[in-house]
């Protein structure tokens, strides 16, 4: 890979009276392109697709980025010479042409540590992406990945739980949960919403999932649903000697809202609550911190990512998304299923894995991951998989997704012919007979098929599961796609 | 009525030698396994009883088969589980937990309702074994 050489003299950061002269000045001779800068192991790096208009120059452009989202504004001011400028200045110190996308290119930006608020995602990303999506000498902008300092990330307090304490609060170990959305999404009364949840965990799942949108409506009351919900799911843990869960969307309009909802979910006894992405950054990390005080499992649902995460060209990735909830302090969070309905390459969609459930993330291009990333002991985030996926899948899913996810099968457990409670147990049979022959030792990705026959023969439902949806599949080209590819490695 | 705490309880019984093949994914694994009875399947019933202590030190699932007979013997009217824990730094926890005995007939849970403010219920579960004192719950094999 080439990397744009700066032996430009004429671009060499100019100083003392020639640099503050009132007027303008290109970013990258006011010190926002310093190619020559090593990272210190404190900075925050943000890595930028940058896609500049017809005729800007590339570093330009990337030190352009690298100012708007630091100290610059489009003209020189002399109040910069009352601060410690060289150090607040964002570096932009790397510019790489993207492969095989010609006009886009790579920028590396460092921040100091000193721009940024301890423990607030509002600020990081007021800065990060808060002025300069919108520069006009670019015609596109996407924030690709960020390498957050271990100095920085101890001042989050993280997921309010983990993987690990959830698993222990609800004493499952040793295969992926198993979950459902309530369907239809709107219009189920409380009596008939609660229906579901109840046979849906009778029948083997661990959670059942209130959709994003269902809050608080004209048809259904969030203390209805929160009363009959607490019901079925007490009602399914008598059933099966289990602990069961629901998550109660606590998501409405004010965060006294939010608080009141979710104090009735603990008064209730639930051992899960939920909050939609749409609801902020800030908002988040408040019901994190409500959810560590309250011993609650915090379920985030990402409504609205595929608005700036989905297109490659612009926007913010969601492997930073990721990122920066991992900070904020949720317990689950959607991330993809690979072989569903909803966008997911696999081996980007590894790399969103990876950021949830590691201690540290190495560099790996192949995966979208362009950076190493030390997490500092915070705890585990549990991906949940969601959307257009069966039992039938069950082999390919333990295989692309590995144990720690919440597996949702919505429509793979309320449409089962055999009814709700039928379907979960042909996902629950489906799952632990797939675990079994994992562990066994046997090559269940290619034998799935026949692993899954088997069980069906002392499983009715998951006979008639397979049946019903043999043949669905999802395959189309994927817009999120990795740039690298996997024997690929970083030039320097 | 069947509990169905732990992985595996929606399968049929499995066999000793399926035990045998689960345990030894566990060793290999660097998990320690362990051995716990309990005749109270209340879902929050956290702690079990220990057959002994985890088996830190043992490579060959076959000591684990043996001490699963042994414990048999003795609680054959029991719930039996297998627990693996795992010691890495980061986890330090079960990976791996599943019964692998249970009492010939299960009587379930009972669900108590208290009606209190409002239209707020306070729900409490209570195993109808659990009425009666420990040791007596299942009777004897």
């Amino acid at each position: 890979m080439d990397t744009i050489t700066p032996v430009d003299t004429a671009t060499a950061p100019m100083s003392g009276k020639d640099r503050y002269r009132a007027g303008t000045m290109e970013y990258k001779k006011m010190g926002y392109w310093v190619p020559d800068y090593v990272p210190s192991d404190t900075d925050i790096i943000a890595l930028f697709r940058v896609t500049p208009q017809d005729g800007v120059d590339p570093v330009e452009a990337s030190a352009a980025v690298a100012g708007e989202s630091s100290t610059a504004t489009w003209t020189v001011v002399w109040t910069d010479r009352l601060t410690a400028c060289d150090k607040y200045r964002a570096k932009c110190y790397r510019v790489d042409p993207v492969p095989n996308a010609p006009g886009q290119y790579f920028a590396y930006i460092a921040y100091d540590l000193d721009l940024f608020e301890p423990g607030s995602i509002a600020n990081l990303t007021a800065s990060i992406i808060g002025n300069v999506f919108g520069f006009k000498p670019l015609k596109a902008l996407r924030l690709e990945d960020m390498r957050l300092p271990v100095a920085y990330v101890k001042t989050f307090k993280g997921p309010p739980t983990g993987i690990v304490v959830e698993r222990e609060r609800l004493d499952k170990f040793g295969r992926p949960l198993l979950g459902a959305t309530v369907k239809p999404k709107l219009g189920l009364s409380g009596r008939n919403y609660g229906r579901v949840v109840y046979e849906a965990l009778k029948g083997g799942l661990d959670f059942t999932k209130d959709d994003e949108n269902i809050n608080s409506q004209p048809f259904m009351h969030w203390r209805d649903r929160f009363l009959y919900c607490m019901e079925a799911v007490n009602r399914a843990q008598a059933y099966s000697g289990e602990v069961k869960g629901t998550y109660l969307n606590v998501t409405a309009g004010t965060m006294e809202d939010m608080y009141e909802r979710a104090e009735f979910a603990k008064e209730l006894g639930s051992t899960i609550i939920m909050i939609d992405l749409v609801i902020g950054y800030t908002a988040i990390q408040s019901m994190s911190n409500w959810a560590r005080k309250n011993d609650m499992i915090l379920h985030l649902h990402r409504a609205g990512h595929s608005t700036y995460t989905r297109q490659k060209s612009h926007g913010v990735s969601f492997r930073v998304i990721a990122k920066w909830m991992r900070l904020a302090g949720v317990d689950h969070i959607h991330a993809g299923t690979v072989v569903g309905k909803l966008e997911g390459d696999p081996a980007t969609t590894k790399g969103y894995y990876d950021i949830c459930r590691e201690e540290f993330n190495p560099t790996q291009l192949e995966n979208g991951v362009f950076f190493d990333q030390h997490w500092a002991s915070l705890n585990k985030m549990m991906p949940v998989a969601s959307g257009g996926i069966h039992a039938g899948q069950m082999h390919q899913l333990l295989h692309l997704l590995g144990e720690d996810v919440v597996l949702q099968f919505g429509g793979g457990t309320i449409g089962h012919p055999g009814g709700i409670a039928a379907g979960a147990t042909a996902n629950r049979v489906a799952l632990e007979a797939m675990v079994l022959a994992r562990n066994e030792g046997r090559d269940y990705v290619n034998e799935g098929p026949e692993i899954l026959d088997a069980a069906a023969r002392h499983c009715q439902p998951l006979r008639q599961a397979l049946d019903t949806w043999k043949d669905v599949t999802f395959n189309y080209a994927s817009t999120d796609t990795p740039d690298f590819v996997p024997t690929a490695t970083a030039a320097e | 009525m069947r509990v169905t705490q732990g992985t595996f309880s929606y399968l049929p019984e499995l066999t000793d030698d399926q035990i045998r093949a689960q345990v030894q994914y566990c060793i290999d694994k660097g998990y320690a396994v362990n051995l716990e009875f309990t005749d109270d399947p209340h879902p929050r019933n956290t702690y079990w009883e220990m057959w002994g202590l985890p088996m830190f030190d043992t490579r060959d699932a076959a000591a684990v088969m043996t001490e699963l007979a042994e414990c048999r013997r003795t609680y054959g009217d029991r719930y039996i589980r297998i627990s693996a824990f795992d010691s890495t730094h980061g986890w330090e926890s079960l990976r791996l937990s599943f019964i692998v005995n249970r009492p010939a007939d299960e009587p379930g849970l009972k669900l108590v309702r208290q009606e209190t403010g409002g239209r707020n219920i306070r729900y409490t579960t209570v195993p109808y074994a659990t009425e009666k004192p420990e040791g007596q719950r299942y009777g004897v094999v």
